[in-house]
């Protein structure tokens, strides 16, 4: 498959760079740090996570019917409301809007779901200038990049290579590396372009159905002025954002900045429930919200894959995963990198083309143990590994089956057949222990950073016996 | 993942000893002092014949008929109500934990959840039900210990192995870096994304080798013929050992 090649070239790229190996090992030590003071309780997060789980379920539970009443609740608070089952629809939900406006420039704030439109490009290719204004965004944006990350876009980067970005990018702007000064030149450039965009968009983290409140967690306060200064507001989302209950938010939140940044709250939190209303005097005109399937009623539809559905995109899940340390978001080709999208961009892109990522995992757990959302990572990439083999045509999952090569299927018979004939299987580990000596010492991958293992000169059903642990 | 702690029962009269293939073929010492250390503490152990493979390689590579067959024959080789010990938290986590699972909806659903209960990974069994405390006979030695990821996530007897070496007076535990972290084996991982695992084991072996220990415990072989295969490759002299194994040589009297 042209997507493993892809994988494994993109890896090997990332593991023979000394740069991009260094940037995300420290940057992903300091989270890990950060999110452990946090929670500085085991047992208090362990409750926590498992209210977070509930809450999350349980909108999951009921999703047709909150997302009704998430619509007529917006709708009652002058909120526009707009569906798209794939992401051409949702941009061009996003295009009419902006030419309804005649407007050509579109600031944004921090989305993952603009990123799965892919929507800069789309807007771009009628016209529409885009400008990312959250500061990691920014920086990707200025080199044509991706997310490596879903909460810190730019952690690819250090400090330096930044600094040096800037310097090409804004040659009239004195060189500066410090952090400090250089958010503050980037801060000048975005608040101009805020006066000028007459379109916000925006992404949305939780959506409460009683209220028809949308929820935007944020740290430096573009996300409220790309939601507030243009006279136009679209917040984009996927349908699993949607919660029941105004009260739901506390714990969900609470576990978010916690598990993402090791934050008790983030610089800013914003309620969004209305265009200004008159007599106000600032605030967007018009709020649209768009709310994107893309896939994702499918996975809805399964009982075990539907929990995919839960995350709250805090990327602990990316920040513990020793292959994601390792390799960084780059690598794994999709819009959320690491665990999470190991088991929801195959969902959603088919097994027949992302089915090999599921299998770039240890399945050591780490994902699973920091889960604000107890999603089991590992148990749904092995869900997805066996999706992708079967060979009835019974399965939910897109693209399943189309995994399942000959060659791999023959040696798991074959494999069957040795370890359920006990008596076949005896006599081929005393050949094997037997003929120890004439082991090949190269084992194809696996011997090019080890040496062959030295199989035993007696097997321990042989020295079971000899020590008289007998058979019944 | 997380195992809410279990109750356990009573010291048994007799149990059965599950060796795993990793053990049978390459690490058989490793079963042997497991099954020593048990026998000693006045307990029968039976290791049936007809056992073979837990059946985890075929179920992780999404091969579940395959790896049903399989399960289904380590099933039948433990007919009666005794504790399965099992040296190995990747193969314990199988048969507890996946069992199920993959049994699920299927005519021996119940007796399988019934047999799930009855596995024990070694160290759990020793620290909790057979609650050994045996004096160490050996000389002073420092070792790192690499616990696994499924006796640590999964079976949740990471404290388990930590604590069964310290009730060795003359040992001192190295701890290293990151030693939460995954060594990069993985079963059929390693084969499919040899880079990927090679950067991990080197790494492991790295914050290993920076503590100076004179052995690397662990409680699993696939760790253990990981982590070792690449520290002979780099031509280290640090040997690795299945805690079994170096449990039953600090306390056994004639073997130190």
């Amino acid at each position: 498959m042209q997507q493993t090649v892809d994988f494994q070239n993109r890896s090997h790229n990332a593991l023979g760079d000394p740069q991009i190996r260094k940037n995300f090992r420290s940057a992903m030590d300091g989270l890990i740090q950060k999110r452990r003071q946090a929670f500085p309780e085991r047992e208090a997060l362990e409750q926590l996570r498992w209210k977070g789980e509930k809450i999350k379920a349980n909108a999951l539970s009921k999703l047709p019917a909150l997302l009704a009443q998430l619509e007529e609740n917006c709708v009652k608070n002058g909120i526009q409301v707009h569906w798209a089952e794939t992401v051409e629809e949702a941009n061009h939900i996003v295009l009419d809007i902006m030419n309804r406006h005649d407007a050509k420039q579109l600031i944004k704030g921090k989305s993952m779901v603009s990123e799965e439109m892919d929507l800069n490009h789309f807007l771009e290719q009628h016209g529409i200038e885009c400008l990312e204004s959250d500061l990691g965004e920014f920086i990707i944006q200025l080199i044509n990049e991706k997310p490596s990350h879903i909460i810190a876009p730019a952690i690819h980067m250090n400090r330096l290579q930044v600094a040096k970005l800037f310097n090409e990018k804004f040659p009239e702007i004195p060189y500066t590396d410090d952090v400090d000064t250089m958010t503050r030149n980037a801060r000048d450039i975005l608040r101009r372009k805020f006066y000028e965009a007459p379109v916000g968009l925006s992404g949305v983290n939780f959506a409460v159905a009683e209220t028809g409140t949308l929820c935007l967690v944020e740290n430096e306060g573009n996300g409220r002025m790309c939601a507030t200064v243009p006279q136009v507001h679209i917040a984009v989302t996927g349908i699993e954002k949607v919660v029941e209950k105004l009260s739901d938010i506390p714990t969900l939140l609470r576990l978010l900045t916690r598990s993402a940044t090791g934050q008790p709250i983030t610089t800013y939190f914003n309620m969004i429930n209305a265009p200004r209303q008159s007599g106000e005097k600032d605030g967007p005109k018009e709020v649209h919200l768009v709310l994107l399937d893309n896939g994702r009623s499918r996975i809805f539809q399964d009982a075990e894959l539907i929990s995919t559905l839960r995350c709250i995109r805090c990327g602990a899940c990316m920040n513990n995963c020793p292959v994601y340390a390792r390799i960084g978001g780059h690598a794994y080709g999709t819009t959320i990198p690491g665990p999470i999208g190991s088991i929801l961009e195959p969902q959603k892109s088919g097994l027949d083309e992302l089915g090999d990522l599921p299998t770039a995992s240890t399945l050591c757990g780490a994902c699973a143990e920091v889960c604000p959302v107890r999603i089991p990572i590992p148990k749904l990439l092995n869900r997805l590994r066996f999706e992708k083999n079967r060979t009835d045509e019974t399965g939910s999952v897109k693209g399943a089956g189309s995994g399942r090569e000959w060659k791999e299927a023959t040696l798991w018979k074959l494999w069957q057949i040795l370890h359920a004939t006990p008596p076949l299987y005896r006599i081929g580990v005393k050949i094997i222990t037997r003929l120890r000596g004439l082991m090949p010492t190269q084992l194809g991958p696996w011997t090019s950073v080890r040496k062959a293992p030295r199989i035993a000169k007696k097997s321990l059903h042989e020295l079971a016996q000899e020590e008289g642990f007998d058979h019944e | 993942m997380i195992n809410n702690k279990r109750v356990y029962p009573d010291k048994p009269t007799k149990v059965y000893f599950f060796g795993t293939c990793l053990v049978d073929l390459l690490y058989p010492e490793a079963g042997v002092d497991g099954m020593r250390l048990i026998a000693r503490e006045g307990v029968k152990v039976i290791y049936p014949q007809n056992q073979t493979c837990c059946g985890q390689p075929a179920w992780n590579s999404g091969y579940r008929e395959q790896a049903r067959a399989v399960a289904r024959q380590q099933m039948s080789c433990f007919p009666n109500n005794h504790p399965i010990i099992v040296p190995s938290g990747s193969c314990a986590g199988m048969m507890r934990y996946h069992y199920p699972e993959l049994f699920k909806g299927e005519r021996e659903e119940t007796t399988v959840q019934a047999f799930a209960q009855r596995i024990f990974e070694l160290t759990e069994f020793l620290v909790h039900v057979l609650k050994i405390n045996r004096q160490d006979l050996g000389k002073p030695i420092k070792v790192a210990l690499h616990t696994s990821c499924s006796a640590r996530r999964e079976m949740g007897v990471a404290e388990e192995h930590e604590r069964l070496l310290a009730q060795l007076e003359n040992v001192e535990i190295a701890q290293h870096m990151r030693k939460e972290e995954c060594c990069g084996f993985g079963g059929t991982f390693a084969i499919k994304h040899p880079e990927i695992s090679a950067a991990m084991v080197e790494e492991k072996s790295d914050a290993l080798l920076q503590e100076n220990p004179e052995r690397v415990i662990s409680g699993d072989c696939g760790c253990l013929m990981n982590i070792t295969g690449h520290l002979k490759q780099r031509e280290s002299r640090l040997r690795g050992q299945h805690i079994a194994s170096f449990l039953w040589e600090r306390t056994n009297a004639t073997d130190s």
